[in-house]
């Protein structure tokens, strides 16, 4: 059984369609990445799969593990393993990243019928993490998100990935607005996620993130389908010859 | 934190429409007649075996009340009140003086036992993690002065209080026993001629704490008092006195809660603060009186009138309230700046949900040199709502190097709710420096979805928002209340959303 199946979705936002029929297969252990000019749908996609509101599905379904996605509450999609890393990570002033990272957690090992980390367990795994991440422990304490730079904000969307240990992982764009250090430091925290249980959809513009992250599958996406899939090589073939091959076939 | 998972955890066991305190408690009581007259103010002066001196005061505030009428300034709208169709007074019966917390109805003690406030004379133990640096709370103390409908109850640790020279006692006992210093300060802040629901006060108030420190004396325990209307048609008119004498320090906290009702009920109290040379006085509350149904059926008026006077140079005056509470708030925790390099400060939280209504802030009147006060109010507006800030700032002609901040935030929760900030600010001398911010923000979808993408439910990802929001007011609260206050902030929230 595959982990996540898109079957031919249909979306529209305020009465425009914006996904026409998009078809995506994720099975465990794989890496995939979409690629696809901007306005083609991707962060649609994957605000979909994570229950935002404001997107009403006319037609396909979406099953992960095998359940019905589209009818679970977006909160029960978290505790049952999908996450979401944003493209635009917001902030919350006054809330502690430590407070919220702990409710957060918690709050899903309760829906999972899981005891409470206890506070030592707790500070440990998040030091743990956090240390691997470069994020300083000062960090923690500030505001969810408030204040942090570009690169910040993107590794404390890497930090809760290690935290909560979804099953499946989509990255919005991780790699807008980082230097390459930052990159580095980001793709490694991703990397190391990885495993033969756990998958990832990688949302990208540039193949340079695929050279840390490499994919086992490329999408390309065009005007709300996915209009070709490959191997890792199809990033570089697109970094050469652009999406506009594409725009027909969609 | 936990508290924020306990807060969740409390949410999801109530309804809507329960409110946690609506409970009554069946006991006699011994009421006076329906109505207001001379006769009243006699009956109750009466009853509390007063001196004449203050059955004249009353009398007196009486007559002044009849002259006047009722504000009309203030945002909120209600049917008119008859002031006759009120009980002034009401009393659990058997009336016998209480020497101890064995001689009170058991009914009563198991009504603040349900309020989760401690008259017996235990720690309070509210699992609160200690702050680093601080005490260990399990074995802080609380004093609890517990004023139930008319008469105060029942006041503990009396006796180590006493030792320290503290007194706090129900204000009715002050008047026989320390009339010098009752005459002295009554009415010295909060004048009886004030406005109309403090002159109406001064005439039936019927008890309500009194605290005195004396000079140089820091006063070994939080001193507490926990208001509560039982019965039913009855208004609750407590008038507390805090006098900290010279280089003295208290800090007081003030709670509230009533039962259930589908009439209004009124809630008309005076609380005057007198800090005198290096004083400083810490004064903070948590009002939560019904609030009436979802409907907006039902609630407690509350119209209040709370100042200090900062009567000594370098005394401190502080106001921190959350308000959760009430159909109705009209209340203004002041603060006048008498004493040379005096400072004034008043941090507020209030919420309104439902059809409540909150007209809310404060004044700080700058008459010392270099005096100084700081404003951090917090407005939460949510279901159909209104909640105004209402703030004056003045600085005298001789209050030269007057300094005031004030920042106003509001949050709406929702699109039917409002929230207004109505500031005035005068300064009379042109050495005075008064600042003023104001933000308006509704909670923005994006944050709440990016909490529930992280697991947390629609009410929690509010309750959590809400908290960070009002975090620079909470972290005023001593740590009890703050925790107390963090639970409830999220309860009264409940389906303001979705
Ligand atoms: N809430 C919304 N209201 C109206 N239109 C929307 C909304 N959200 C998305 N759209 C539209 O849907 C289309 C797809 O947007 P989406 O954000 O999914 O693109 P994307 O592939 O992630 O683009 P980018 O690469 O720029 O991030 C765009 O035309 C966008 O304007
Ligand atoms: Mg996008």
């Amino acid at each position: 059984m595959a982990l996540l199946e898109v079957k031919d979705l249909k979306v529209r936002v305020e009465e425009r369609e914006i996904l026409h029929g998009l078809t995506l297969t994720v099975n465990e252990g794989e890496v995939h990445a979409i690629m696809g000019p901007n306005g083609s749908g991707k962060s649609t996609l994957s605000h979909v799969i994570a229950g935002k509101p404001g997107y009403e599905v006319t037609d396909g379904q979406i099953l992960f593990k095998g359940e019905d996605l589209l009818e679970m509450a977006p909160e029960e999609r978290a505790a049952k393993g999908v996450f979401l890393a944003f493209q635009y990570p917001v902030e919350i002033p006054g809330v502690a990243t430590m407070n919220f990272l702990r409710t957060a957690l918690n709050a899903q090992r309760k829906a999972r019928g899981e005891s409470e980390y206890s506070t030592p367990d707790f500070l440990k795994k998040v030091r743990e993490v956090s240390k691997s991440l470069n994020i300083p422990q000062d960090m923690l304490k500030r505001g969810v998100n408030v204040g942090f730079s570009g690169g910040e904000k993107k590794r404390n969307e890497v930090l809760q990935m290690a935290l909560f240990e979804p099953s499946l992982c989509i990255l919005d764009e991780m790699d807008s607005g980082l230097d390459i250090d930052a990159l580095r430091i980001a793709a490694d925290g991703v990397n190391a996620l990885r495993s033969p249980k756990r998958a990832m959809v990688v949302i990208t513009h540039y193949q340079r993130l695929l050279n840390y992250i490499v994919p086992d599958f490329v999408h390309v996406m065009s005007k709300g389908r996915v209009v070709k899939s490959g191997g890792k090589e199809l990033a570089l073939e697109l970094e050469e010859s652009g999406y506009t091959q594409f725009e027909d076939a969609a | 934190m936990p508290a924020v998972q306990e807060t969740v955890e409390r949410v999801k066991r109530i309804d809507v429409d329960q409110y946690r305190y609506g409970f009554e408690t069946l006991i006699d009581t011994e009421k006076a007649p329906k109505g207001l007259s001379e006769e009243i103010v006699k009956f109750i002066s009466q009853k509390k075996n007063e001196p004449d001196w203050m059955l004249q005061w009353r009398l007196e505030a009486y007559r002044r009340w009849l002259t006047m009428t009722e504000p009309t300034w203030a945002r909120v709208e209600y049917p008119k009140i008859d002031f006759q169709d009120i009980y002034y007074y009401a009393a659990p019966k058997p009336k016998k003086t209480v020497t101890s917390l064995d001689e009170i109805d058991p009914e009563i003690l198991k009504t603040y036992e349900k309020l989760g406030i401690p008259l017996r004379e235990v720690a309070m133990l509210e699992g609160v993690e200690p702050k680093p640096g601080e005490e260990d709370p399990a074995r802080r103390k609380i004093a609890v002065d517990a004023v139930f409908d008319s008469v105060s109850v029942a006041t503990t640790f009396k006796a180590e209080l006493k030792k320290a020279g503290v007194i706090f006692m129900p204000i009715s006992e002050a008047i026989r026993e320390h009339p010098e210093l009752v005459q002295k300060y009554l009415g010295s802040v909060v004048p009886t001629s004030d406005n109309f629901y403090a002159t109406l006060n001064s005439a039936v108030f019927s008890d309500g704490s009194f605290v005195y420190v004396p000079p140089g004396v820091r006063c070994p325990m939080e001193l507490s008092t926990y208001f509560r209307i039982n019965e039913r048609n009855t208004g609750q008119f407590e008038r507390t006195l805090i006098i900290a004498d010279k280089g003295s320090y208290v800090s007081y906290l003030e709670g509230c809660t009533a039962p259930q009702r589908d009439e209004n009920q009124l809630h008309a109290a005076v609380v005057e603060l007198v800090a005198l040379d290096d004083a400083e006085i810490k004064y903070s509350t948590v009002q939560n009186w019904y609030p009436g149904n979802s409907e907006g059926k039902g609630g407690i008026y509350n119209f209040v009138t709370k100042r200090g006077d900062c009567r000594g140079a370098n005394s401190k005056i502080s106001w921190t309230q959350v308000e959760t509470g009430s159909a109705i708030t009209w209340k203004y925790p002041s603060c006048i700046l008498r004493g040379d390099n005096s400072s004034g400060e008043f941090y507020s939280i209030a919420i309104s949900n439902g059809f409540q209504q909150v007209d809310s802030g404060t004044k700080m009147i700058h008459l010392g040199k270099n005096t100084s006060s700081r404003i951090i109010s917090k407005g939460i507006a949510a279901g159909k709502s209104q909640n105004t800030y209402r703030g004056l700032v003045t600085a005298h002609r001789k209050a030269t190097g007057a300094r005031n901040f004030t920042a106003c935030d509001s949050l709406l929760i929702g699109d039917k709710c409002g929230a207004h900030t109505v500031p005035y600010i005068e300064a009379k001398n042109s050495s005075a420096t008064f600042e003023h911010e104001a933000t308006t923000s509704k909670i923005s979808e994006d944050v709440l979805f990016y909490c529930i993408q992280r697991g947390l439910s629609q009410e929690e990802a509010v309750g959590l928002v809400v908290n960070g929001f009002v975090k620079d007011v909470l972290q005023q609260l001593p740590m009890e209340f703050a925790v107390e206050a963090q639970k409830l902030i999220s309860i009264s929230l409940e389906g303001s959303v979705g």
